[in-house]
Order: C-alpha cells, then sequence, then structure tokens
C-alpha cells in the first residue's frame, strides 16, 4: 500500500508518496527526477547508485524508502556549494579520472565518503572503500589520484 | 606493409557490416531552417564517395551516390560554431578530440566550438562508431571542412575589403590583413548571409607539427556536466506523461511463446500489455508497477536443448567450416610442404571464452510518436542503423524515423544493435504514450550478444637460426579481425571457420583481435622458449615492419626488459598491429610459492598511432583498454547451460575492480610525420599475451586458454 514517506534530500525535506518497499534509487530517479544517482546491477554490487545518507555511502538500490526517516541524503546533484564544485568533484575533473563517466556520481559519492571518516587515507584504505565501485573503462589509476589530490596529500600512487 | 595487407587489416569484422538495404534521403530543409544564417560547409557527392563509411557515399556502385549535400560545419552570425556528425561519445572522449580538430583547422578558440553527434535528423550519415575509425576518418574530415570554412571566410573577406586573400591571415576566430588596417570576426563576415561552401578536392591541412589545439591535453568539454550529475545519459531521459517498459523474457535462448495469461496485469491500473508474436511486455507509470504486472503474467515458452559452456569448444570444432567451405582464408608460399621439410615444428591450440561488454549504463531507450513519426533516444554506437531497424521493423521510411544519441554509459562494441529502441517504440505505440525501456543488469548480462568464443589452432616451423619459415592459423569463430600475421614468414596459411555460435554474438573492443593476437604472441614465445632464445630477440628477428619494431624496442627499453629478474618474478610481452595502430605491452608478474593468483605487478604499454590529437584522453583510453583486457585475460567469462545464462549478475560475472590493478605506464610514440589514426581498440591486444607470457618465465606453466585464471588453478600450481 502506498504511504507518505518525509525525507531530507540535499538539504530540503520533500513528502513522497510510495510503495513502502521502493528503493531509494527508483524515488530519486523516477519521482524526485535526480538522475544523477545511476542505476548500475541492482545488488549493490557496482557502486553507481551510491548516496550518502548522514554522511555515509550507500547503495540506494538496496536501500528501502521506509528505512530513511529522519536521515539526511546527499546526492551528486547536492554535493556543490552552488557554482564551487565539492574538493572530490574538482579533483575528478583536474585528473580527468572518467571516461563515459556513468561511474563518476558513484566514485565521487563513495570517495566523499572516505575523507568524511577518514580525510588523510592510506592506499590501503583508499582500494578498501572503493573496491565496491566498478569503473567499466578502467579509470581506476586515475580515480585514485584524484581522491589523492582532494586529500591535497598527493603520493605517488601504488595500487 | 604493402597496401593489400593493410586493407585486409583495417576491414571491419563480418558481423559489423550493416549496409542499408533501402535508402531514404532525408529532407534537408527543416535542417537549414533550423541554423539560419551563416556559412555552411558541405561534403559535396563527389567528396563524399571517398569516406564509403561517412557522409552520403554509402559504397556500392554509381547508382547508390549521393543526390544531394550534406552539411558538416556552420558558423552563426553570433559566432557559434557547430560541427555535425553522425559518431557518438562513448567515452573514448572524441567530443574533445574532434572539437580539437574543428578549432585547429579554423582557427578559433577552442571553447567556441560545439558538436552535433548522432543525432539522424541533424548529422550526415555515418555507419557507427566502431573499428577505430573516428581519428583516421571523422577527425580528418572535420579538419577538411573546418579548413574550407577558414579559406571562405578569408575570401569573403578579401571581397568585402577588396584584397587579395593571400594577404589575409586567419586566427582567433578572426580574419586579418597584414597591415592591420582590416579586422573582422567570423561572425561579422557571416552576418546576413546564408552562403553554402562545398569542400574542395584537395585543401592542404595544417601538419600536426604546427598544430596548436589538437595535440594538446585538454580536459573533457563538458567534464563538469559529468562531476556533478546534470548529463543526461539515455537512461536518464523522460518525457511528460512517460511510462516504464518491462520486457518479458523467454526461459531459455531461441524459446518461442506458448501461451500467455495477461489477464492479471491487464487489471493493474494504467498497465498496457502488449503482445505480438514472441514479443509480450508491459507499460507502466512506475518501473515498479511495470515490474509487478510482468511478474502477474504467466507465459509458457518452449525451446530445443542447447550447448552448455562445459561443451563450449567440442562444439565449436565439431561445428565448423571445413578448409574448403572455409569463411576468410589468406595463403602464402606453400605451407603444407614446410611443414614436412622442417627440423623443428611446434603445434598449440587455444581456447576463448565468451565474455561479456557489461557497459555499466544498461542497454535504454525512451520513444515517442508523434502521428507516424516515430523520435527515439538511445543508447547506441548506430544511431542510423538504428533508425533503420525501426523503420524495418514498423514499415516506415527512414525519414519518419528520428534517432538520438545522448552521450552514453559506454558500449565496447556492445550497442550496435537497436534492441531497446525496437521494444519502447513498439510499448509506446500501443500504449499511446511515449515509453522508456532500460534493461536490468540481468537482461543485459543475458539478452545483449557476447564477444565471440573461440577455438585457434597454431602449427609452426622454424629454422633453428630462429627464422620462422612456415605459419598455419586456423580460428574457429572468434573472427577474423587481426589473425593476419604481422611477422615476416614465407608460407603461411590462414582460415578462419564459420560456426553457429551457441550465444549470439558480435563485436567486442578489437573484436577478434584480442583472441588472435594472444594465440599468436603466445605461440611466438613458445617458439622462442624452445629455441631457448630471448622472446624480444626472437620477435625483432622476424619482424620488418619498422614501426612495431619500434614500439616493441622503445617499450623494452622503459620497461628495463633486460633488466636482472628477481626471484618469483616473470616479465612477459605481448604486441602487434590492430586498427592502424602499432601497440606492445609489457607486464612483470609476481607468483610467489604455492599461490594460485596471478599479481600483476606493473604494465608498460608503448603505443604508435600516429600524430597524437590529444595525449591526455589517449593515455586514458590506453590505460582503460589494458584494464578491460585484463578481465578477459584472468578472470572473465560467460557461463552457460541450456540456453541459460548461469553468471548474469556482478557478484557472479567478476570484472576488474580498484586492487586488480597494477601501476600502468604508457609510452606514446608521438608520429607527427603520420596520419592520426583510432586508439579505442588496439591497445586492448598486448596484455593477454604479456601475462601468460610472464607467467610461464616464472612458472614453466603455458596457460593457453582465455580467462587463464581458472586455469592456472587447475593446474594446481606450486613453486618450490
Amino acid at each position: 500500500m502506498a504511504a507518505n514517506f518525509s525525507l531530507r534530500i540535499n538539504g530540503q525535506s520533500r513528502t513522497i508518496e510510495a510503495e513502502p518497499d521502493s528503493t531509494l534509487l527508483m524515488v530519486l530517479r523516477e519521482q524526485l527526477d535526480l538522475t544523477g544517482t545511476k542505476y548500475g546491477c541492482g545488488e549493490g554490487q557496482c557502486g553507481a547508485c551510491t548516496v550518502l545518507i548522514d554522511g555515509r555511502a550507500q547503495r540506494s538500490c538496496l536501500t528501502r524508502i521506509s528505512s530513511l526517516a529522519g536521515k539526511s541524503i546527499t546526492t551528486i546533484e547536492g554535493l556543490a556549494a552552488k557554482e564551487t564544485l565539492h574538493p572530490v568533484q574538482q579533483a575528478f575533473l583536474d585528473e580527468g579520472a572518467m571516461q563515459c563517466a556513468y561511474c563518476t556520481s558513484g566514485m565521487i559519492m563513495s570517495a566523499v565518503s572516505l575523507l568524511n571518516s577518514r580525510p588523510h587515507p592510506s592506499d590501503r584504505e583508499i582500494l578498501q572503500a572503493m573496491q565496491g565501485n566498478v569503473c567499466r573503462c578502467g579509470t581506476y589509476p586515475r580515480i585514485v589520484a584524484a581522491i589523492r589530490r582532494a586529500t591535497a596529500t598527493p603520493e605517488p600512487v601504488r595500487l | 606493409m604493402t597496401k593489400a595487407i593493410l586493407a585486409t587489416l583495417t576491414e571491419p569484422e563480418r558481423y559489423e557490416l550493416h549496409a542499408p538495404s533501402i535508402l531514404f534521403e532525408t529532407n534537408r530543409r527543416e535542417f537549414f531552417k533550423f541554423l539560419g544564417t551563416g556559412i555552411f560547409v558541405a561534403c559535396a557527392a563527389s567528396n563524399a564517395g571517398a569516406f564509403q563509411e561517412s557522409g552520403r557515399g554509402r559504397g556500392g556502385g554509381e547508382s547508390n551516390l549521393p543526390k544531394e549535400i550534406d552539411a558538416w560545419l556552420h558558423i552563426g552570425e553570433n559566432g557559434e560554431i557547430t560541427a555535425f556528425t553522425g559518431k557518438v561519445e562513448v567515452g573514448q572522449n572524441i567530443r574533445t578530440s574532434l572539437s580539437q580538430a574543428v578549432a585547429e583547422e579554423l582557427r578559433v578558440p577552442f571553447a567556441s566550438v560545439r558538436l552535433v553527434m548522432g543525432d539522424t535528423q541533424l548529422v550526415p550519415f555515418d555507419m557507427g562508431t566502431f573499428g577505430s575509425r573516428t581519428t583516421p576518418v571523422m577527425n580528418l574530415q572535420l579538419r577538411r571542412v573546418s579548413g574550407a570554412a577558414r579559406d571562405a571566410l578569408i575570401e569573403l573577406a578579401a571581397k568585402e575589403w577588396s584584397t587579395e586573400p593571400a594577404r589575409l591571415t586567419a586566427a582567433d576566430g578572426k580574419v586579418l590583413d597584414s597591415t592591420g588596417k582590416h579586422s573582422a570576426t567570423y561572425a561579422e563576415l557571416v552576418k546576413g548571409r546564408q552562403i553554402t561552401q562545398l569542400l574542395p578536392a584537395e585543401d592542404p591541412l595544417i601538419p600536426a607539427s604546427d598544430w596548436k589545439i589538437a595535440g594538446q591535453p585538454l580536459p573533457k568539454v563538458d567534464g563538469r556536466d559529468f562531476v556533478n550529475g546534470k548529463h543526461r545519459y539515455p537512461a536518464d531521459q523522460t518525457l511528460p506523461g512517460m511510462l516504464y517498459g518491462k520486457v518479458l523474457r523467454p526461459s531459455s535462448f531461441n524459446a518461442t511463446l506458448q501461451s500467455a495469461d495477461t489477464s492479471e496485469a491487464e487489471t493493474m491500473p494504467g498497465v498496457t500489455v502488449v503482445r505480438d508474436g514472441d514479443f509480450l511486455a508491459v507499460a507502466a507509470a512506475t518501473s515498479q508497477l511495470a515490474a509487478k504486472a510482468a511478474a502477474a503474467i504467466r507465459a509458457e515458452w518452449k525451446a530445443q536443448p542447447q550447448p552448455s559452456s562445459k561443451e563450449l569448444f567440442e562444439y565449436l570444432r565439431k561445428n565448423a567450416s571445413s578448409d574448403k567451405d572455409a569463411g576468410d582464408s589468406y595463403v602464402a608460399g606453400n605451407v603444407e610442404s614446410a611443414l614436412s621439410s622442417t627440423q623443428h615444428k611446434l603445434s598449440s591450440t587455444f581456447n576463448i571464452a565468451y565474455i561479456a561488454h557489461a557497459p555499466l549504463e544498461p542497454r535504454a531507450a525512451l520513444a515517442q510518436w508523434d502521428g507516424d513519426q516515430l523520435t527515439v533516444w538511445t543508447g547506441t554506437q548506430r544511431p542510423f542503423g538504428v533508425r533503420q531497424e525501426l523503420a524495418a521493423a514498423f514499415h516506415l521510411p527512414e525519414d519518419k524515423v528520428r534517432v538520438l544519441m545522448p552521450d552514453m554509459g559506454s558500449g565496447y562494441g556492445g550497442k550496435h544493435t537497436g534492441d531497446a529502441a525496437l521494444e519502447a517504440a513498439r510499448l509506446a505505440r500501443t500504449a499511446k504514450h511515449p515509453v522508456k525501456v532500460v534493461w536490468t543488469r540481468e537482461e543485459e548480462f543475458t539478452w545483449a550478444y557476447f564477444r565471440p568464443a573461440g577455438v585457434i589452432d597454431i602449427t609452426s616451423a622454424v629454422n633453428l637460426d630462429g627464422k620462422i619459415t612456415a605459419w598455419e592459423f586456423h580460428n574457429y569463430n572468434s573472427g577474423t579481425a587481426g589473425f593476419r600475421t604481422y611477422y615476416d614468414i614465407p608460407n603461411q596459411k590462414i582460415v578462419f571457420h564459420e560456426v553457429n555460435s551457441p550465444l549470439r554474438q558480435g563485436s567486442y573492443r578489437g573484436l577478434a583481435a584480442t583472441a588472435n593476437h594472444f594465440a599468436r604472441e603466445v605461440h611466438m614465445d613458445e617458439i622462442a622458449s624452445s629455441l631457448k632464445m630471448d622472446p624480444l630477440e626472437f620477435r625483432l628477428k622476424n619482424l620488418k615492419e619498422e614501426r612495431l619494431r619500434a614500439v616493441f624496442e622503445q617499450g623494452a627499453k622503459q620497461f628495463g626488459w633486460n633488466a636482472p629478474r628477481k626471484r618469483n618474478l616473470g616479465f612477459g610481452l605481448g604486441g602487434g598491429y590492430e586498427k592502424l595502430g602499432y601497440v606492445a605491452t609489457f607486464v612483470e608478474v609476481a607468483l610467489p610459492p604455492g599461490s594460485k593468483d596471478i599479481k600483476i605487478q606493473r604494465v608498460l604499454t608503448a603505443f604508435d598511432c600516429g600524430a597524437v590529437v590529444n595525449p591526455d584522453g589517449l593515455r586514458n583510453q590506453i590505460v582503460g583498454a589494458n584494464i578491460m583486457g585484463l578481465g578477459g585475460a584472468i578472470f572473465e567469462a560467460v557461463e552457460f547451460d541450456n540456453g541459460r545464462i548461469t553468471n548474469p549478475r556482478f557478484s557472479r560475472y567478476r570484472v576488474p575492480r580498484f586492487s586488480d590493478v597494477p601501476p600502468m605506464d604508457t609510452l606514446l610514440i608521438d608520429r607527427k610525420d603520420q596520419p592520426a589514426v583510432g586508439a579505442g581498440e588496439a591497445p586492448i591486444v598486448g596484455i593477454a599475451p604479456a601475462i601468460a607470457n610472464a607467467v610461464f618465465a616464472v612458472t614453466g606453466i603455458r596457460l593457453r586458454s582465455l580467462p587463464m585464471g581458472p586455469l592456472l588453478a587447475a593446474e594446481g600450481y606450486k613453486l618450490s
């Protein structure tokens, strides 16, 4: 049975009418027209749908809308402060860390989540945090370089 | 390399050829209205004929020659420069590199160029974006039209100022005279005019050594739209009143629909059910409702027993065409007599699994009908091919169908067809609403097509001084791309055997070149090893082609091929010539005692694709191709049983991830004296043989299958 759900998305309160088993990914894309969050696999294996829930990376394809009461959701569209890109977004641009870029939203959200908890991650921590995100174009080395750049501690990257 | 060989090597794979059967000329009046005044540079019929895959020249006889002109470039009186191309952006970064070509020849700021790509109503006909043809063909074409536009503007200014064109120069979007008396922007020159300029037959281009914008590592033109989520991929397209479509898939491949009970689905609010032959699908206001309606349909399918991946390689060999009625082949000298009279003969067999493209954006399409006019936004490498498929399916003239291709979440050769477009259009026609169909990952893994599996047999003969005298090569099913050898061998027999593939198969990045290079370059290593020769030295001994020698030699130098090798570490190399590019890849692998995983320590790829148009984009392609190639080399394989894919998910089909990626170096050999050619495919071919050869170097185990990982594990590899 459809019900109303109050969500806080990108700093705004939104009321959504949806089935309780609707996923956050469906609601973002189909009801809120926030299409920056991508479908890639529907089983939490590729990371294309990654968003921040209370600052932590979550797979929106596996997140039920009914589980989000009182939580704050950030999507790729809500990351920049108006015209100023988030440092991770800027670092992806500066490193040219994309090809088709379909994975880019999810990559950036996973990286932001990592840097929220570990401002200066080791290479091992970067790999662990990013391992669930797939880039079929194979841009991985540049993505690691972008994360390094965003932490302002550029070091030679050895995967 | 002779011209004949070059022609063979650059031909598209057989399954890439989809020549239109019916040709309709699109009404271009609307197009000119859309652009308004300005300068159009066009490709006239006589010139288009030279470009069989782009422009109106579609090959064939005189009667197929174009009757009208296509615009390729427009300079508006507001100063906006728009170039039109049927090529599409799939992540290979051609929106940027083609813009560089236009800006370079037109002598305008890079940022003033806009590209309209892959919209069948606005761009000249193009066969599609495949075969690494964008740079050698379209980049050159856009340079030529931009140069012609620049010359037309100079002539216009010369008339206006009553002077000679030779006294004028073009720079930074302006025409200037040498005295400094006159200057006008392009926008000022075209104001109020509508000019059509034909492309001259011969027009000198700016040589690569003088490039200022082309040749630079410029960033992706619209990169910002990709880091802030604004770019709308095909799957992100929406229209007012749009419904979501869901197709009911058969129980297995080649199944036919026996019966379907759709009564429950039809009672659901706003649900449309379509049954048309074996096509059974629903449309509803949300994807969730569409999925529920589809689940409520009880369908019965009937299929015949089908082969499984366990018996694949025996199947391919048993069901192949014989030598006599084989497909393509190449013969030189007399291989039979050379093989029978040899002192030193070697035979080996290679097995190649089916693999999936698995582009992160699955197939997607949004279709809208307006009367009998059909518009479809879809992710495809062949917008005109999809237009033709739609026109044929709905019995429409092609000018009633418009296909638009928003820059998509890649394809790697896997999105040549219009499956999702046809499905969305069929649903939209009955639902009387726009319908979007986005395939699930499981559909993408099952109902798309695969990189062909194959079996390759090689028998060779070699003199004891290391010169190869005979080379017999049989490829079963995997394809002809790159099946000819670039080594200098007097007696050759190379045969492609067609097989009725148990799975739907088609193009893949590099096509069969990955399989053919794998087999050839591993076999080369086997011969070298049997002669106790260094693999690099052995290759060079049998290789005349200077540019290929250069990538092997310079790559080896940078990699440190001759450096002492540490215990448990192995070096391997593999390379070749593909899609006009020369590549050599070197890897170092570690296999410590008891390990069953191939751990790659580092990779270096040396690459020569002529004059480099954008070194930053090029490095991205080379590294990306190697990483994609690493997946197929070590662990990717599609498994199937009786018409069903048994690993159709990322949790069961392993693709390369962050932890699989070693440090990757690239060595660009920028040949400014050579034409710029493509780079999306060739760099994928070297890594698999390089890994196999490195594994042999450290373990003595020959891995002759793709993927190699399971094989190494099966060998029960132990290093004492």
